[in-house]
């Protein structure tokens, strides 16, 4: 590492290898954070940052992975989240950890309260309360519920509580992604506050500008593994050094190690007629209606296209798709969308579904699957009107289909009638899959289609892709994986905040130029 | 692009490996454990109380006189069951089926109407009870356990207020049949009731009919099917349980009228839950509902229309219950809800919605049906009653979580 190593760093961690069943999500991953600092750690979705501060924070107890955790120059081995923070490591997700009815008072000391004998000691908590807001920097009144604040305040109540369990090491995983820039300068300006005070952070971000201006130093993940730590600045307070294209080098800088199979041209009369267009696509979150969450997003796909959108978490990208297929997103949409050149209005999912519009989702478990009901049934649900005999839907035609899918798409499963909760995320993705290209569409739009199965499954899933391309399907492909977006895609948009910050064709792509357009920011 | 590591091997298609008949066996088997196992648990307490009240318990009259008892229990089962399966539940039917029970004794004794009009009227009713909590629950969005409870105490309350707090008696004797009749006897006298042997005979016909057919097509499909030996035991052991029934209840009055409801409900509500479309949709609802939402399923739409199903059978059984009385009551189908939610339970729902079949409903309500009148046969008092029923419904659930669990390992 670079930097002065004289002083004894708060903490160590050497050696990090944390496995999960078929996936090492984490390899020889090391981190050192020295008193004092602000230390950003940045990589790509997926390339490990949550699951080292999981480790860190006790969520995957000691035990579960390999390696030596050193804290203030101890050995420590944390069993649980508790356990860490007694010794002063407090984790604040992304989603906050907070009861909306409690006050905020009670939230502060929440699992940590100001009590003698068993009975709470009101007095000690809100005058405590009282005095951990004003180090904090939020004015008000300690009995209000947090319900009744903004979510930028909700992260400065967060930010009380750590401090109310005499914190040492505060790590914030993405604190500034669901903030307006406001509230986002008033959070940085605490986190260089509080280093002032001896309170180290770590600083989990894709916001490269942020990094720049908060971080002293910054270590890069990539696939697991740590890539290097870099100084972003000489001394402390100093001007960046550190450029936003040297972090993005350092992000990206991944072998293209997958293979793709070969692209059939769809040969048909209507290749490269417009398939999908939409125009002027807005979208606003469905709580918080001031937040614009797909900004003004115009598109297109032709048929036989296979399509990338390319964009950080909280860009935007499963919004505009869940928006796009019948509303299933967001509040005030508005924009045109035409299928095949006719305009089509797809307020509800079957309009969507009529209109030829397919959505497989990011999260298969949640929102692509019945886990308790079986194969069969999975892959018929959205096509039963279309398989009616009389009236009522015809099992032994049913069961046919799932059968021939079953085989063409090698779905591991003794029989259809498998529960599809006990597939593996392949074959339950294969599952998704055939329920949607058994819909018949005209366009699909494939959410992370690959996220969480092995690689050999993932070679299986971008041959059907294939094949549905050269049926003269248009496809949407959304992707985190910038090798998987350049190694199947015809034309890649970028995303950030919510806007279309660029468009590349396949010849012109490279990793760099994509995580170049994909953080960038309005400020 | 470099290509530095050895590429994934794309893996042939194998040819699926074809399943054992023990495999096929036990996978259908597993996927119903419950009802399976309270199919085999009923068959346990019947032969129980079989040998404990000397051969009482199966007696010609006494099984009439059982489907009669639990005839309106049995029919509200079948509606809880789709309901639970939708992922909601229904606090309000015993208010509902007193409700109606009310309505139709106020049409039929103060107003003289004919007893077929009342009946279609009172299920109207039913239909529009039902309609109105399935509006909040579905279109409002307000939790079914609120609206129903609300209901509960809502038309318990209009209860009192069309009786007046008094009973109404007596009803017309056609309507009296639809819970006491039996289907009328015809044909030259032989031992038993004729049109009971005709109705059995068909019924094992069309079963034989139907396993056929079902088996010929999945062949004609090239579908897998469980071996031929196993085909015919099957075949054999229902034949063998309906040819017993029918002669039971031919060598006593013949099929009550209330029976052939139930068995009709059974049949229909069954078919329509699994082959239905909106069958299908209760059960992808109630399993997951955001996937169904995102698979085109017309969530509110459907769930409207379970809650009046609910209340259409839920007004049947107020008739049917009624009709049993001979009186409209205030107090009529009281704790009536929490012995349909039982039986629905027992026999294989689950408290997060998507599982269960209506035939599991049925059984269920048969387990606690024949403990109701076994126990009253050998004098067990009704507090001992409901402490074993209690415990039976623990047991019950309780064992299938702890089987659940055991294959989740």
């Amino acid at each position: 590492m670079t930097g002065p190593a004289a002083v004894r760093p708060v903490l160590e961690m050497r050696g990090i290898t944390k496995t999960f069943p078929g996936v090492t999500a984490l390899r020889e991953v090391n981190l050192t954070v020295r008193p004092g600092e602000v230390h950003a750690v940045c990589g790509e979705n997926g390339a490990g940052k949550s699951t080292l501060m999981k480790v860190l924070s006790g969520v995957h107890p000691h035990g579960s992975y390999d390696g030596e955790i050193r804290f203030e120059g101890e050995p420590v081995a944390f069993r649980d989240i508790r356990a860490s923070e007694r010794h002063g490591i407090v984790i604040i997700h992304q989603e906050l950890a907070l009861v909306p009815h409690l006050s905020i008072a009670e939230n502060i000391f929440l699992g940590n309260e100001r009590a003698a004998r068993g009975l709470i000691d009101w007095n000690e908590t809100l005058r405590r309360a009282g005095t951990l807001l004003k180090r904090v920097g939020l004015r008000e009144n300690p009995q209000t519920p947090v319900a009744d604040l903004g979510v930028g305040k909700q992260q400065l109540v967060e930010i009380a509580k750590a401090l109310a369990k005499e914190v040492k090491l505060l790590i914030l995983d993405e604190p500034t992604a669901a903030l307006n820039d406001e509230d986002s300068a008033a959070l940085l300006g605490l986190i260089l506050e509080l280093r002032d005070q001896g309170v180290a952070s770590i600083i989990i971000s894709h916001k490269l500008n942020e990094i720049r201006r908060v971080a002293d130093s910054v270590t890069i993940l990539r696939d697991g593994r740590t890539i290097e730590t870099l100084a972003v600045r000489g001394t402390a307070g100093a001007e960046p050094r550190l450029s936003e294209d040297r972090l993005i080098r350092g992000m990206v800088g991944r072998d293209l190690d997958q293979r793709f199979p070969d692209r059939t041209p769809y040969g048909g009369e209507d290749a490269g007629h417009v398939a999908l267009s939409v125009r002027g696509w807005t979208v606003r979150h469905p709580v918080d209606h001031q937040r614009t969450v797909v900004d003004d997003v115009s598109l297109t796909v032709r048929r036989g296209e296979i399509v990338g959108v390319a964009g950080l978490m909280g860009a935007g990208r499963t919004e505009l798709a869940m928006s796009l297929f019948g509303r299933s997103y967001g509040i005030h949409v508005a924009g045109t969308v035409e299928v095949g050149g006719r305009e089509v209005v797809t307020r509800t999912v079957p309009a969507a579904i009529d209109a030829g519009l397919a959505y497989v989702t990011e999260d298969r478990k949640t929102y692509g699957l019945n886990l308790i009901d079986d194969i069969n049934r999975n892959i018929s649900l959205p096509s039963l009107p279309g398989m009616r005999r009389r009236g009522v839907v015809d099992e032994h035609h049913e069961r046919r289909v799932a059968e021939r899918y079953r085989t063409t798409m090698n779905i591991k499963a003794p029989t259809v009638f498998e529960q599809v909760g006990r597939l593996s995320g392949g074959n339950q993705q294969k599952v998704v899959l055939s329920k949607w290209i058994h819909a018949d569409p005209e366009v699909l739009i494939l959410d992370e289609p690959t996220r969480g199965i092995d690689v050999g499954a993932k070679y299986e899933i971008y041959t059907v892709v294939d094949r549905l391309a050269a049926q003269g399907k248009a496809v949407l492909f959304i992707s985190s994986e910038l090798p998987e977006l350049l190694g199947m895609c015809d034309r890649i948009y970028t995303m950030a905040e919510g806007r279309l910050t660029g468009e590349v064709a396949r010849a012109d792509a490279t990793q760099e130029v994509l995580m170049r357009q994909m953080t960038l920011n309005r400020s | 692009m470099t290509t530095t590591t050895t590429p994934p091997r794309p893996q042939p298609p194998a040819a699926p490996a074809q399943p054992s008949a023990a495999a096929l066996l036990l996978n259908g088997v597993r996927g119903n454990m419950r009802q399976y196992g309270m199919l085999i648990a009923l068959v346990f307490i019947v032969v129980l109380f079989q040998i404990w009240t000397d051969g009482t318990l199966l007696l010609p009259n006494n099984v009439s006189n059982l489907i009669q008892q639990n005839g309106y229990i049995l029919i509200l089962a079948m509606g809880m069951m789709i309901v639970i399966i939708a992922g909601h539940i229904d606090l309000s039917v015993g208010s509902v089926v007193a409700f109606v029970g009310a309505m139709s004794a106020v049409m039929m004794v103060r107003h003289d109407m004919p007893w077929v009009l009342a009946l279609t009227l009172s299920l109207l009713i039913g239909a529009v009870a039902g309609a109105w909590q399935g509006f909040f629950i579905a279109y409002v969005g307000i939790p079914s356990f609120i609206v129903t409870l609300a209901g509960m105490l809502l038309f318990r309350g209009l209860t009192q207020i069309v009786l007046e707090g008094q009973s109404i008696a007596p009803f017309p004797d056609g309507f009296q049949n639809i819970a006491k009749g039996f289907i009328p006897e015809m044909g030259p006298y032989t031992q038993y009731h004729n049109p009971t042997l005709l109705l059995g005979l068909v019924a094992v016909v069309f079963l034989l009919w139907r396993e056929w057919r079902d088996r010929r097509r999945q062949l004609a499909h090239e579908l897998d099917v469980p071996p031929f030996g196993l085909w015919a035991l099957k075949c054999t052991a229902v034949t063998a349980a309906v040819v017993a029934f029918t002669l039971t209840l031919a060598s006593f009055h013949g099929v009550p009228v209330v029976m052939l409801i139930m068995c009709a409900l059974l049949i229909g509500l069954g078919y329509v839950m699994r082959n239905a479309v909106i069958g299908r949709h209760v059960y992808a609802l109630g399993g997951n509902k955001a996937a169904a939402k995102l698979s085109g399923v017309k969530d509110k739409r459907v769930t409207f229309l379970v809650f009046v199903n609910m209340g259409v059978l839920a007004a049947l059984a107020g008739c049917v219950y009624a009709a049993r009385l001979n009186a409209g009551t205030p107090q009529a189908g009281l704790n009536f809800e929490l012995e349909a939610i039982a039986a629905s339970f027992i026999g294989g729902a689950s408290m997060s919605g998507g599982v269960g079949t209506v035939m599991g409903a049925v059984i269920g309500g048969l387990v606690l049906g024949v403990l109701n009148n076994g126990m009253s046969l050998v004098g067990i008092g009704t507090d001992y009653q409901q402490v074993i029923k209690g415990l039976v419904l623990l047991a019950a659930v309780g064992f299938d979580v702890w089987n659940k669990r055991r294959a989740g390992k």
